[in-house]
C-alpha cells in the first residue's frame, strides 16, 4: 500500500529477530527457564553474576540453535562465545555472553510462501538480560523515581537471527516474521509469542530512490511488540526518512523507539554514540564444535518445516502451496490431511478450516470433521447448516448427525430413526439395560443386536453408524 | 606435627581436632595482631567444625583425608554465609550465598577452616600492600612484606597459624609469597582445580593452589582439591591427583633444564644471592641423579609485557559486575549510572583502578589488535617455546622471585617495580603449566629463597618428585 | 607502534569503565599507564604475522551440560546481600536509556 510521499522511493528493510529458546533451563546455568513467575525466583549465582560464578553451556540450547540453523539453510560451524561489555542494571555481569566473530550458524536463507528467498546473515546464541521496570512518572524511563530489577529472565537462551536487507515493504516484513515464527514453532525451538516477549523484532529501515543500487542511511527501530506494530512502524519510519531527504536534509543513523500509542518513532538519546562493546573471546568457556554426526542426527530428526507442510497439503488437496499457507501457519495442516485421508472432500476441508476454524478446532475431532463434510457433500446439510453444526462441534464436541438432529436439520430422517429405535428399546428392555450397563465388549454385542433390529425394520436403509451414535447418545443421557 | 600426621593422630585418639585447633588459635592470638594474616578469624565456626569432626571420629567414622587439619583460605574464595571481601571496600561485608567447590571438598575431607586471609585487593599485587584493610607482614621479619597477592595465606603457614592454606595464582601469587615466607607453594596445571567460587581476576590465568610447610603436605592438599568440576567449564576432565608415589620416587635420570633467561641471562634484576641458591639447588638435583643443564626459553623475556595486557584486559571485564546493584556497599546517586560510577570510584583502590583502565584501553576500539590481539599471539609463542623445551627436558628450573622479601613501602611508589616481582612466575600462567616453589637456602639477609620447579601441562607428578628432593636436601643443609 | 597514551585516552577509558578520576589522578594514572604500555611495545620486535592467538591454555571444546533444572533458589539468601530491595526486586535509582 503506497502513499503519495513514497512514490518513486524504495523501502529497504532488514530484520533482527531474537527468540527465546524452549529449554528447561537457562543458557549457562541450571536455573529454570519459565515465563512469568514471582520475581527473582528463577535465579542462582550464575544468573546474578555473583563473584566466583561461572557459565556452563546448555546442550539443549545448542541442539535447538542447530535446528534453527538447519531450518534456515545455514552453514553450522565451529563457534566461540564472546563478551559484549556494557553497564546496565539488568546486565548482571556488566557483560553479555554472546557470539561475535564466529557464530554457530552463518549464511542461509528463509523462503517466503511466494518463493522469494530472504538472506539470513547469521543466527547465533546469546543470553537474555533481566527486566527492569520503572516506578513513578507514569512508567516512562525519563520521569521515573526509581527502577526495580527482576533477574528471572537473565540468562535465558536466545537465538538472534539477523536477516539481510532484502525486504522491500511492510507486508514483506510481516510475512517474513510470520514465516520465521512458523519455522521456529514447527521445529520446537521457540513458542514465538511476541506478546509475551519470547520473540522480539527490531527492524532496520532505510529508503532510496527507486532504481538506486546504493543503500541509504538506516535507522534501527526497537520496541515492536506485534506484527501490526511492525507494519505501522516501518511505514511511519519510511515516510519520516523520505520527508527528511526531500526537504534537503540527511537521515542520521540512530536507534529509534517505536511508540505504539503515538504511532511514531523517536530517538532515545539526542546523539547516537557508537557504543564500544570491547568484544573479546569469553575465557570462561571453550569453543563449540558440533560433530558432523550430531548435526546429521539433528537434521534427520528435524520435524517437517512449514514449506514442506505447505507442499504436502497442497498435493493432497490438489491446490497450490500458497493456497494452504494460512492453514499451515495456524498449525491446522495435520488436521486437514487427516480429514482428507478419511475421505472428506478436500476443497470443503480447506474452506472450513480457513473460514470457520481459523481460531482453532476446540472439541472438534478429525472423525467428526470428516463426517460433517460427508453430510454436506451428500446434500444432507446445506453449507449454512454445516457451519452451524461445526460451531457446535468446536464448542462442545459430539457427533455431527446428532448435533444436526438436535438443531432440527434434516429432522425427518433422524427423528424417524430415533422413534424407531425407541420402540425397539421398549420391546427389549433387558437387552437395553445390558447395553447401558455393559462394558465395551458387551456393548459391542448388544449394539449389533439393536442395529440388526433397526435394519430389519428399515429394510437395510438405515445408516449403521448413525444408529450406533443414537444408541450411545441415549445410553449416556 | 606435620599436617599429614594430624588425621591419623586424631583417628588413633592421640589427639583431638579440638586440641589441634586450640593450639593454632593460640598461635594466632599471640602474633596475629603483629602480622595481620587474616581478614577474619572464624573461631566459632572452626570450634563447631572441630566438635563435629571429633564426634565422627569418636564413633569410629572417617571424616576424610584432612581430618582436623586447620586450614586458612584466601579471602577471594567464596565461603557461604561468611564474609568474602577480596580485601576490597567494594565487597566489604559481603556474605556469599554459596560455597566455592573447593570449600565443599575441604569440608567433605574433614578440614577445619580457621579463617579468611588477607590479599592484595582482588589479587592484584605482589606484596599484599594493596589490601584495603592494611598489609600483612612477613612473620620472619615484620618490617618486610610476605609477598602477594596471597600474602596472608603464606604468612599464616609461616607463622604457624595453620599448617595448610589455600591461595590463588594468576601471575605468581602463590609461588612468590611462598618463596618470600619460606614455605611450599604450588600452582597446578590450569584447569586442575575448580575455579567455581574463586572471585575472578584473569579467567584464563587464575588457579587455586596449596600452601604448606612441607612438599608432602602440599601434595595432600592438592589431591583433595583437584579433580573435574562440572560447574567449571574450564575444569580438566580428570579425576583428583594421586601424588603418593612422587614423594619418594627421586629424580634419578630426569633431565632438568635451568632457564637461562631467568638465571643470570637476558633478564636483569635477579639478585646474586638468589642465583647462588639456584646453583646449590642444581647441585642438589645433580647429586640425586638428575641431569641438569642450562637451556633457553627465549619468549620468557616477553612474558611480563604480554601478561600486563592480558590479565588487566580480562580483569577489566571481570570487575565490571561491581556496580552496587546486587551486592556490596552502594554509594547512592540520582541515576543508576551516577550510582555505579560513585560506587566503583569509592570502592576500588588505586592498583585495581589502574589495571581496570589498562585493560579497558587494551580492549577498546582501535587498540584491540595492537595490545590484546598481539599479546594473545605472544602467549602462543611462549607455549611453543615451552613445548620445545619439554621435548628435551622433563622439568625446568628457575628462581621463584628475583629477591628475598623486601621492606614494606619499598616498591609502592612505582607500579612497574612491583610488576617485576612476577618475572620468573608469569610464563607458567600464560602457558597453563604447573609450577611450584620450594624453600631452598637463604639470602645474604638471612631470609628464605624459593626455587621454582616447572613441569609441562598435567605433569604435577614429576614436579613433585623434584620438589621432594630439593626439600630433603634443604633440610639436610640447615 | 602506537603513540603514548594521552590524558584524553585515560579520561575516555575511565568513563567506559565507570570510574571518575580527579585531575591529579588523571595526571598520575596517565604517566603510569604510559610507562606500563611502553613495555608492551617490546612485543613489536616479534614476528607475529603467522602466529595464531591463544585464547585459552586448555585444548578443550564442546563442554556441555544437560538441560536439567538445579535446586530451587532461596530468594531470600540472594536478596539479603542487595543494597536496596523492594517487592522482591533489586532497587536502583532511575536507569536511563538501554545502550543495547
Amino acid at each position: 500500500m503506497t502513499d503519495d510521499i513514497l512514490d518513486g522511493w524504495e523501502t529497504v528493510i532488514g530484520l533482527e529477530v531474537h527468540a527465546e529458546l524452549a529449554t528447561n533451563t537457562k543458557l549457562f546455568s541450571s536455573a529454570r527457564n519459565v515465563f512469568g513467575g514471582e520475581p527473582n525466583t528463577n535465579i542462582d549465582p550464575v544468573s546474578l553474576g555473583l563473584p566466583g560464578s561461572l557459565p556452563v553451556l546448555n546442550k539443549k540450547a545448542v541442539e535447538l540453535a542447530i535446528r534453527v540453523g538447519l531450518a534456515l539453510n545455514c552453514r553450522v560451524q565451529r563457534s566461540v562465545f564472546a563478551r559484549k561489555n556494557y553497564f546496565y542494571p539488568d546486565m548482571p555481569k556488566a557483560y553479555q555472553i554472546s557470539q561475535f566473530d564466529l557464530p554457530i550458524n552463518e549464511g542461509g536463507w528463509l523462503e517466503l510462501p511466494d518463493g522469494r528467498q530472504i538472506g539470513i546473515e547469521r543466527a547465533h546464541l546469546e543470553e537474555d538480560t533481566g527486566k527492569s521496570s520503572h516506578v513513578g512518572g507514569g512508567g516512562r524511563i525519563h520521569e521515573a523515581d526509581y527502577s526495580l530489577v527482576d533477574y528471572n529472565r537473565a540468562g535465558v537462551p536466545l537465538i538472534e537471527i539477523v536477516g539481510a536487507p532484502d525486504l522491500r515493504s511492510a507486508d514483506d516484513a510481516r510475512e517474513y516474521v510470520a514465516e520465521l515464527r512458523s519455522i521456529l514453532v514447527a521445529i520446537g525451538a521457540s513458542d514465538g509469542k511476541m506478546e509475551e516477549g519470547s520473540m522480539r523484532v527490531d527492524c532496520n529501515v532505510s529508503v532510496r530512490p527507486q532504481g538506486n543500487q546504493e543503500f541509504g542511511t538506516r535507522c534501527e527501530v526497537k520496541n515492536i511488540n506485534s506484527l501490526r506494530s511492525l507494519g505501522r512502524a516501518i511505514e511511519y519510519e519510511a515516510r519520516r526518512q523520505v520527508d527528511i531527504i526531500t526537504s534537503g536534509q540527511q537521515v542520521e543513523q540512530q536507534t529509534r523507539h517505536w511508540d505504539e500509542a503515538d504511532g511514531r518513532t523517536h530517538t532515545l538519546r539526542s546523539k547516537e554514540e557508537a557504543f564500544d562493546y570491547r568484544y573479546f573471546s569469553e575465557p570462561d568457556l571453550v569453543p563449540l564444535d558440533p560433530s558432523p554426526e550430531w548435526i546429521t542426527e539433528i537434521q534427520e530428526s528435524q520435524p517437517p518445516l512449514p514449506r514442506q507442510r505447505r507442499i504436502d497439503l497442497a498435493k493432497a488437496s490438489k491446490t497450490e502451496p500458497r493456497d494452504v499457507a494460512l492453514i499451515v501457519q495456524k498449525d491446522l495442516d495435520e488436521f486437514a490431511l487427516s480429514a482428507i485421508e478419511k475421505g472428506a472432500d478436500a476443497s470443503r476441508v480447506l474452506v472450513h478450516l480457513a473460514n470457520n476454524l481459523a481460531d482453532g478446532v476446540g472439541h472438534l475431532t478429525e472423525d467428526a470433521f470428516a463426517a460433517l463434510i460427508h453430510l454436506e457433500t451428500n446434500g444432507d446439510l446445506s453449507a449454512t447448516q454445516a457451519k452451524t453444526v461445526l460451531a457446535d462441534l468446536v464448542d462442545k464436541g459430539g457427533d455431527p448427525a446428532q448435533v444436526a438432529a438436535d438443531h432440527g436439520f434434516e429432522a425427518m430422517d433422524t427423528s424417524e430413526l430415533d422413534a424407531l429405535i425407541e420402540s425397539i428399546i421398549n420391546e427389549h428392555p433387558d437387552d437395553w439395560s445390558a447395553f447401558v450397563q455393559g462394558d465395551a465388549e458387551e456393548r459391542k454385542k448388544k449394539s449389533g443386536f439393536f442395529v440388526g433390529q433397526v435394519m430389519k425394520m428399515t429394510k437395510g436403509q438405515a445408516d449403521g453408524k448413525v444408529v450406533n451414535d443414537i444408541l450411545l447418545h441415549r445410553a449416556e443421557n | 606435627m606435620n599436617a599429614r600426621e594430624i588425621p591419623s593422630a586424631i583417628r588413633n585418639g592421640e589427639t583431638t581436632a579440638k586440641e589441634v585447633l586450640e593450639t593454632h588459635l593460640k598461635a594466632i592470638q599471640n602474633r596475629e595482631e603483629e602480622i595481620h594474616a587474616f581478614n577474619l578469624v572464624m573461631e566459632e565456626e572452626a570450634r563447631n567444625e572441630a566438635e563435629r569432626i571429633d564426634a565422627l571420629a569418636a564413633k569410629g567414622e572417617d571424616p576424610g583425608p584432612l581430618t582436623g587439619i586447620p586450614i586458612a583460605i584466601k579471602d577471594n574464595i567464596c565461603t557461604q554465609g561468611v564474609p568474602t571481601t577480596c580485601s576490597s571496600k567494594i565487597l566489604d561485608g559481603w556474605r556469599p550465598p554459596y560455597d566455592a567447590t573447593i570449600i565443599e571438598r575441604l569440608r567433605d575431607a574433614g578440614a577445619v577452616i580457621v579463617g579468611k586471609t588477607n590479599l592484595d585487593e582482588f589479587a592484584m599485587g605482589a606484596s599484599t600492600e594493596n589490601s584495603a584493610f592494611g598489609p600483612t607482614r612477613n612473620p620472619l621479619d615484620t618490617t618486610r612484606v610476605p609477598g602477594g597477592s596471597s600474602g596472608g595465606s603464606a604468612a599464616a603457614v609461616a607463622a604457624g597459624f595453620a599448617p595448610l592454606a589455600i591461595g590463588s595464582d594468576t601471575g605468581g601469587s602463590i609461588r612468590q609469597p611462598a618463596a618470600l615466607c619460606g614455605v611450599v607453594g604450588v600452582k597446578p596445571t590450569y584447569g586442575r582445580v575448580s575455579r567455581y567460587g574463586l572471585v575472578a581476576f584473569a579467567s584464563s590465568l587464575d588457579q587455586i593452589g596449596p600452601f604448606a610447610e612441607t612438599v608432602a603436605d602440599a601434595a595432600l592438599l592438592l589431591e583433595v582439591i583437584s579433580g573435574h568440576d562440572p560447574l567449571d567449564t574450564t575444569s580438566i576432565p580428570e579425576p583428583p591427583l594421586d601424588l603418593s608415589t612422587a614423594l619418594t620416587q627421586g629424580v634419578e635420570g630426569l633431565r632438568i633444564g635451568v632457564i637461562d633467561e631467568l638465571s643470570g641471562g637476558a633478564i636483569e634484576g635477579i639478585s646474586d644471592d638468589v642465583l647462588g641458591c639456584l646453583e646449590d639447588a642444581v647441585q642438589a638435583l645433580t647429586s640425586a641423579g638428575a641431569i641438569v643443564e642450562r637451556t633457553s626459553v627465549p619468549s620468557t623475556v616477553y612474558g611480563l609485557s604480554a601478561y600486563y595486557v592480558i590479565a588487566p584486559a580480562e580483569a577489566s571485564s571481570n570487575l565490571a559486575r561491581y556496580d552496587g546493584v546486587r551486592f556490596g556497599p552502594r554509594v547512592d546517586a540520582k541515576t543508576t549510572s551516577e550510582m555505579m560510577v560513585a560506587t566503583r570510584t569509592a570502592g576500588f583502590g588505586d592498583e585495581v583502578k589502574r589495571r581496570i583502565m589498562l585493560g579497558t584501553y587494551a580492549l577498546s576500539a582501535g587498540y584491540y589488535d595492537a595490545y590484546y590481539g598481539k599479546s594473545q599471539k605472544v602467549r602462543t609463542l611462549i607455549m611453543n617455546d615451552f613445548a620445545n623445551a619439554y621435548k628435551k627436558y622433563d622439568l625446568l628450573l628457575s628462581p621463584t622471585a628475583p629477591t628475598t622479601a623486601f621492606p614494606l613501602g619499598d616498591k609502592t611508589e612505582d607500579p612497574l617495580q612491583m610488576y617485576l616481582q612476577d618475572i620468573c612466575t608469569i610464563s607458567s600462567n600464560l602457558a597453563g603449566h604447573p609450577a611450584m616453589s620450594v624453600p631452598f637456602g637463604k639470602g645474604t639477609d638471612g631470609l628464605p629463597v624459593g626455587i621454582q620447579v616447572l613441569a609441562s601441562a598435567m605433569d604435577e607428578h614429576t614436579m613433585f618428585r623434584a620438589g621432594a628432593v630439593l626439600e630433603a636436601s634443604n633440610q639436610g643443609k640447615s | 607502534m602506537n603513540e603514548r597514551i594521552s590524558r584524553d585516552d585515560v579520561a575516555h577509558v575511565a568513563r567506559l569503565a565507570c570510574l571518575s578520576l580527579t585531575d591529579d589522578e588523571l595526571d598520575s594514572f596517565t604517566s603510569q599507564l604510559a610507562d606500563i604500555l611502553e613495555h608492551a611495545a617490546d612485543l613489536d620486535a616479534l614476528e607475529l604475522e603467522e602466529i595464531e592467538p591463544t585464547a585459552h591454555p586448555l585444548p578443550l571444546a564442546n563442554v556441555l551440560r544437560d538441560d536439567e533444572p538445579g535446586a530451587v533458589a532461596d530468594r531470600e539468601a540472594f536478596l539479603a546481600s542487595a543494597p536496596q530491595v523492594e517487592n522482591n526486586q533489586f532497587k536502583v535509582p532511575p536507569a536511563l536509556g538501554d545502550p543495547s
